[in-house]
């Protein structure tokens, strides 16, 4: 069951390609979330070309598998995993942000085939995955829900009202993950509002809890499998990342919560991560 | 002795009916489902009940996910949580993506009575109204409730629903046809038009009475719908009558009052005056006492319709 070392392989090679993708999006659009699109790439590679099911012709398959941003700000990484699962073309990635583009700023339900809800506020994409997962389990549907969270987005006290629900429901069909990267807009985490112990503050929940990293193929797609087999209770994997991964140019660098590449920093970052191919 | 029927009441009879008809209704309430009547629907399908707990934000979002799965869920608490606490979660999760969810709130207006001004609603039609793709409903009595509730079922899209704690008079036979956007001329009148909403509808009735026996013909017009808004409805009372008066149980400032003095000053300003809470909050007291203490009953009805006609030139 487990990833085998080639899945492994394209795995990264397919984060690696999409780290690229999503810079010269970023780049070529002006504004946009870098750093926070970056952290967690290898998690939406793993959960796209992995875990999920799906299928690009047929979006509202009513048997696809979900999956929420709810930290909607890294929407660059999104419509990048969309353009590479075959939802639109690539080229419509650098519409991202203009007037009239289905790629708004912020994912958008209604423009664009493949994201289940629009989002950008922060706090409410758990309850929204909850409510797929009450539904499916009303279904008998053995779809599963995933729903990618912030670090910072933990303040917002809506997160902690669904855990309780999703734990009370007992929805084992619901896999959420932190993108625990450790830096929000304001600076650290730690500093602005700390949320540290997460992992026992859902264990707390009653939720099955996983602490990995979030750049490590293996650790990520092993935590997917294993949360499939976690029964009566809903699973959190806390996956360690650093924001801006993937180039020295934005690695822990907490100005790039907002900001994009210039010109230069786009050359440096693409040089690296050409030469991250291995 | 006309029968009295409380718009909860009638809402939760509407859910089990509908339950009944329909597999995909669900319901979620946040721990008051014995007040908001949901509790009727989690009695004959309690698989398809979510108590969600004192969770209004949370309830909002699981709706909506409960939507996209292919669910038609109803959500219901007290208005002023429904559309106070989870505001923003409405906008978001709800109206932005066009959910197909109905927010059915239950102890809207001053009349929740005792319970004192933290849990009165006067500003929930305001606050929903201002939201795209919402629609505002506040039906008069229990007849037009069920028949909102099968209305709001069908239509496809986000949907507010205002319905209050007290028994009030039934107005409608059962072969009344509400239609979302239609407003109901009861009476056309001549003089001046009431334009009323929700419990007001049964006021304005008796305030018609009142100034009949003083040669006065005021019509009234029941608008359950507010938004979208019959501006046709409007406009031909007001070329009808050349005043117009609006009540509501509600701020007089974003709600029924606001709405029509937008329609109006747009295209046929005639006066107008509305009836309603006066930009203050709800306090605690009996509903009939309250109504008057605020100036809502029949007899503030009747004597801003003799104002109005004097504003008429």
């Amino acid at each position: 069951m487990a990833a085998t070392k080639e899945q492994i392989k394209t795995l990264e090679d397919k984060a690696r390609r999409m780290r690229i993708d999503i810079l010269k999006t970023l780049a070529g659009c002006g504004s946009g979330h870098t750093g926070g699109s970056l952290s967690a790439t290898d998690i939406v590679a793993a959960l796209y070309f992995y875990k999920m099911k799906y299928d690009p012709n047929k979006p509202q398959w009513k048997d696809r598998d979900s999956f929420i941003l709810s930290k909607g700000h890294a929407a660059p990484l999104l419509y990048t995993a969309l353009a590479h699962a075959g939802f639109f073309e690539h080229t419509e990635l650098c519409t991202l942000r203009k007037l009239g583009s289905r790629l708004q700023g912020h994912p958008d339900s209604k423009y664009l085939p493949g994201i289940e809800i629009s989002t950008g506020s922060l706090g409410q994409g758990l309850s929204v995955a909850n409510g797929i997962a009450l539904a499916h389990k009303l279904d008998k549907s053995p779809s599963r829900v995933y729903a990618l969270l912030g670090d910072g987005e933990l303040q917002e006290g809506q997160i902690w009202e669904a855990a309780m629900t999703a734990a009370h429901y007992k929805l084992d069909n619901l896999c959420a993950l932190v993108d625990n990267n450790g830096l929000q807009i304001d600076g650290p985490v730690a500093k602005v509002m700390g949320v540290e112990p997460i992992t026992d503050k859902w264990r707390a929940f009653g939720w099955e809890v996983f602490d990995i990293s979030g750049h490590n193929m293996a650790e990520i797609t092993a935590a997917l499998d294993r949360a499939e087999t976690v029964k009566g209770k809903p699973t959190m994997i806390v996956c360690r990342t650093v924001k801006g991964k993937g180039s020295s140019v934005f690695e822990g660098k907490v100005e790039f919560h907002g900001t994009t590449p210039s010109k230069e920093e786009l050359e440096i970052a693409l040089k690296e991560l050409a030469e991250a191919k291995c | 002795m006309t029968q009295k029927v409380a718009t909860r009441d009638a809402y939760g009879d509407a859910l089990v009916n509908l339950g009944k008809k329909r597999d995909d209704v669900v319901v979620l309430d946040a721990d008051l489902s014995g007040s908001t009547k949901t509790a009727k629907f989690a009695k004959v399908f309690p698989e398809r009940f979510f108590n969600i707990g004192i969770a209004e934000q949370d309830m909002m979002g699981t709706a909506a996910g409960l939507a996209i799965a292919g669910k038609l869920p109803f959500v219901s608490t007290f208005a002023v949580f429904a559309t106070g606490r989870a505001w923003e979660q409405i906008r978001q999760s709800i109206c932005y993506p066009n959910m197909n969810v109905k927010v059915v709130a239950s102890h809207a207006g001053v009349t929740v009575g005792e319970d004192g001004g933290s849990h009165q609603s006067v500003e929930d039609i305001a606050v929903m109204r201002v939201i795209p793709n919402m629609t505002v409903i506040v039906p008069a009595d229990g007849v037009e409730t069920q028949q909102a509730i099968d209305a709001v079922a069908e239509y496809k899209g986000p949907c507010y629903v205002r319905v209050g704690r007290n028994k009030t008079p039934v107005l409608f036979n059962a072969d009344y046809q509400f239609k979302i956007g239609k407003a109901h001329v009861f009476h056309e009148g001549k003089d001046a038009a009431i334009i009323a909403t929700g419990i007001m509808v049964a006021e304005a009735l008796v305030a018609r009475d009142m100034l009949k026996a003083e040669g006065i013909d005021a019509g009234v017009i029941n608008m359950s719908t507010i938004k979208p808004l019959d501006t046709g409805a409007v406009l031909s009372a007001a070329k009808r009558c050349g005043a117009i008066v609006t009540a509501e149980e509600h701020s007089i400032i974003g709600g029924l009052g606001g709405a029509v003095a937008e329609t109006l000053a747009e295209s046929t300003p005639v006066p107008l005056v509305r009836i309603g809470v006066k930009d203050t909050f709800g306090t605690s007291g009996d509903s009939d006492g309250l109504l008057k203490h605020y100036g809502l009953s029949a007899g503030d009805i009747a004597a801003a319709v003799k104002e109005v006609i004097k504003k008429k030139r």
